[in-house]
């Protein structure tokens, strides 16, 4: 047996050391608190790996230069808070639309505007989804603990690199800073999933073909097979077309992969849910408070679950409407004035009862603030 | 087979997305046949060319040539450029842009591209309007001359792009007409194979909404312009600034050996690795 690796890492170093296991080597960013440990370490880290660490002059750069990486052949990312994600979001829609595969990761502090820097805060959820402009589906994912800012990592590059779309790495402050003993797994244990490449002759190659995954293959530019990317609506060839029915298949194949994908996509963990009456639903740190919570819950004989969604988008509607279908009531803590409790409101068809507590003080929401929250059920 | 036309089929999609956007006199189909003739000159692969626009006439550019072509967002051409650069130093990567691409929008990356020197030719299409939108006054716009958004005349002063990219730090930069077109085929070859960020910038006209908007006659009449107001550097240099007034001051302004992005990255590489 090999020695265990053994750490005590912070969030924002577990998703540095998830990425370059994932085969990330180029990052490109611009200081921001939260995020700046994840452009530290990237700077140390990537060059000793043959990579590449830019600083970029702003977060508009960092987007732009991380897909012109992606579509040189190079697994890349990039890291911010609210504010620089604000400033990404038109580059995002553009790797939306040209399918390009990267990692966006979203420590997410306090807003509007400059807001609370330093604070924790859980109110990017819409942004992450909705923040670019256009049609268009998204997947983002959030780690609750620093081993999942390790494993989450890897599945964001994998769901990147197999659906060919941005994948939005949340977290909140509290989880991007805090440490915790992480067992690293030996990277050789892991599964890795790079983008499908062409295997017919350049003069064969059709960029933007459908097949069955909805996701065409992907050559590096530079292999020989020129072809044209283009943030204008673009036929199967690359060109772009304003021709109704060649708009209209573009903008349904990049729905449709998603939809097809959404057992491989989302991924969520169910905690003491087995004989609940009362659900949980919490993600990133809060998660962590909820299930202690269930767990005090418990003592007094409440029966107290926790349904805990990795995958934020796209929403986990199937598993949710099952567990509405289960319990009498369910709370939705967030660091938030309620972005999730109102999608969780939307599938509810009179199931259960949906109460929401919402911290938007800047302060964690805390096991405590969830018991009081449940006295309303019992 | 005439040399142009064993070109035309060598280099350019031409039975995939011709006819062009472009309107009936422009400029931008002389640098495309100067960019093509330059490569074509430098000896590279297609394969190894990567051409990266922004948004704009300037912008269309790529699609109609057969290389690795990126038409990405407005003003960013040179993020997605520093990106393929880095991830694959071996790839040659030439951007397209407008004035108002480069200047306004993406001018905060023009400068830092510059400054970084990254192995990146930029060539800059400057037409001194906002074109594609209908004429809208740019950066390059003269001081007085009208615009869509400049009815009653600009009052804001023209950037001096080539000036901007010296003192931002390009290993090399210049300035040519479209008119000298042969001329411009050598500077864009010259710039191609230097190595550090160069510059080219190209000189065009818009006779459909600068030349319309501000008199300035047919397109013909505005390369006539272009052909009686360029000065060659080495004869600028003896003029006076009066005389040199409205001049466009043409050929190499600088051509200079800096320390290159890529190659000093390389020893940050084996300073990480504790090789050195």
């Amino acid at each position: 047996m090999a020695k265990k690796d053994f750490r005590l890492l912070q969030g924002n170093e577990a998703i540095v050391e998830g990425a370059i296991a994932a085969g990330c080597r180029f990052f490109a960013g611009y200081p921001i608190t939260p995020a700046t440990e994840i452009a530290e370490g990237m700077s140390v880290k990537m060059p000793a790996v043959d990579g590449t660490f830019v600083q970029m002059e702003d977060e508009i750069g960092s987007m732009g230069a991380i897909i012109g990486a992606s579509l040189a052949g190079v697994k890349s990312m990039t890291a911010t808070s609210g504010p620089g994600f604000s400033l990404m979001q038109e580059n995002i829609g553009f790797a939306c639309i040209t399918e390009v595969p990267c990692v966006i990761a979203n420590i997410m502090r306090g807003g509007p505007s400059t807001g609370l820097p330093t604070n924790p805060s859980q109110s990017d959820l819409m942004q992450a989804r909705w923040g670019t402009h256009g049609d268009h589906p998204i997947i983002v994912l959030a780690p609750h603990s620093v081993e999942e800012c390790f494993s989450v990592t890897v599945k964001a590059f994998n769901l990147s690199e197999r659906y060919r779309v941005p994948v939005i790495l949340t977290a909140d402050e509290v989880v991007a800073h805090m440490r915790e003993k992480v067992e690293l797994p030996p990277v050789e244990s892991l599964e890795i999933i790079d983008r499908v490449h062409p295997t017919v002759p350049p003069d064969w190659y059709i960029p933007y073909e459908d097949n069955s995954l909805g996701v065409p293959p992907m050559p590096a530019f530079g292999d020989g097979y020129r072809y044209h990317v283009t943030g204008l609506v673009h036929d199967v060839r690359g060109f772009p077309t304003s021709r109704p029915d060649e708009v209209d298949s573009l903008i349904r194949r990049l729905h449709r992969k998603i939809d097809k994908g959404l057992d491989y996509i989302q991924e969520g963990e169910s905690f003491l849910m087995d004989d609940a009456e009362v659900a949980i639903i919490a993600y990133s740190s809060v998660a962590r408070s909820a299930k202690q919570a269930a767990i005090l819950a418990r003592e007094n004989g409440q029966k107290v679950g926790v349904f805990r969604p990795i995958t934020l988008w796209p929403f986990m509607r199937k598993a949710i409407e099952e567990i509405l279908k289960n319990v009498r009531a369910v709370i939705v803590p967030e660091m938030n004035m309620g972005q999730y409790s109102r999608e969780v409101k939307r599938v509810d068809q009179g199931y259960a009862r949906i109460i929401t507590l919402n911290r938007v003080d800047g302060q964690v929401i805390t096991p405590d603030d969830i018991i009081r929250k449940l006295k309303e059920i019992y | 087979m005439p040399e142009y036309t064993r070109l035309i089929h060598q280099y350019l999609r031409h039975d995939k997305k011709f006819p062009h956007v472009w309107c009936p006199g422009c400029g931008n189909g002389i640098l495309l046949g100067s960019l093509i003739r330059a490569i074509h000159q430098t000896g590279f692969s297609k394969d190894d060319i990567v051409i990266v626009s922004g948004i704009g006439c300037s912008g269309r550019l790529p699609v109609y040539v057969d290389f690795n072509t990126l038409h990405t967002t407005h003003g960013r051409a040179l993020t997605f450029a520093t990106g393929v650069k880095l991830a694959n130093p071996s790839l040659n990567v030439i951007t397209i842009m407008g004035d108002g691409d480069s200047m306004a929008i993406g001018g905060n990356h023009f400068v830092h591209a510059a400054r970084r020197n990254i192995d990146v030719t930029a060539i800059i299409l400057n037409n001194s309007i906002y074109g594609m939108t209908g004429g809208q006054y740019s950066p390059t716009t003269p001081y007085g001359m009208r615009a869509s958004t400049a009815v009653y005349n600009s009052i804001e002063q023209a950037f001096k792009i080539s000036e901007l990219a010296v003192t931002a730090g390009a290993s090399f930069v210049g300035r040519q007409t479209v008119y000298n077109a042969k001329l411009l085929d050598s500077l864009i070859k010259k710039a191609i194979l230097k190595r550090g960020f160069s510059v080219v910038e190209v000189i065009t006209h818009c006779h459909t909404q600068y030349g319309r908007q501000n008199r300035l006659g047919s397109a013909v009449d505005m390369l006539k312009w272009q052909r009686d107001n360029a000065v060659p550097v080495e004869k600028a240099a003896k003029m006076t600034p009066e005389a040199l007034k409205g001049k466009i001051i043409t050929g190499i302004l600088v051509d200079r050996d800096l320390p290159i992005y890529e190659e000093e990255y390389d020893k940050i590489r084996a300073k990480a690795k504790g090789l050195v």
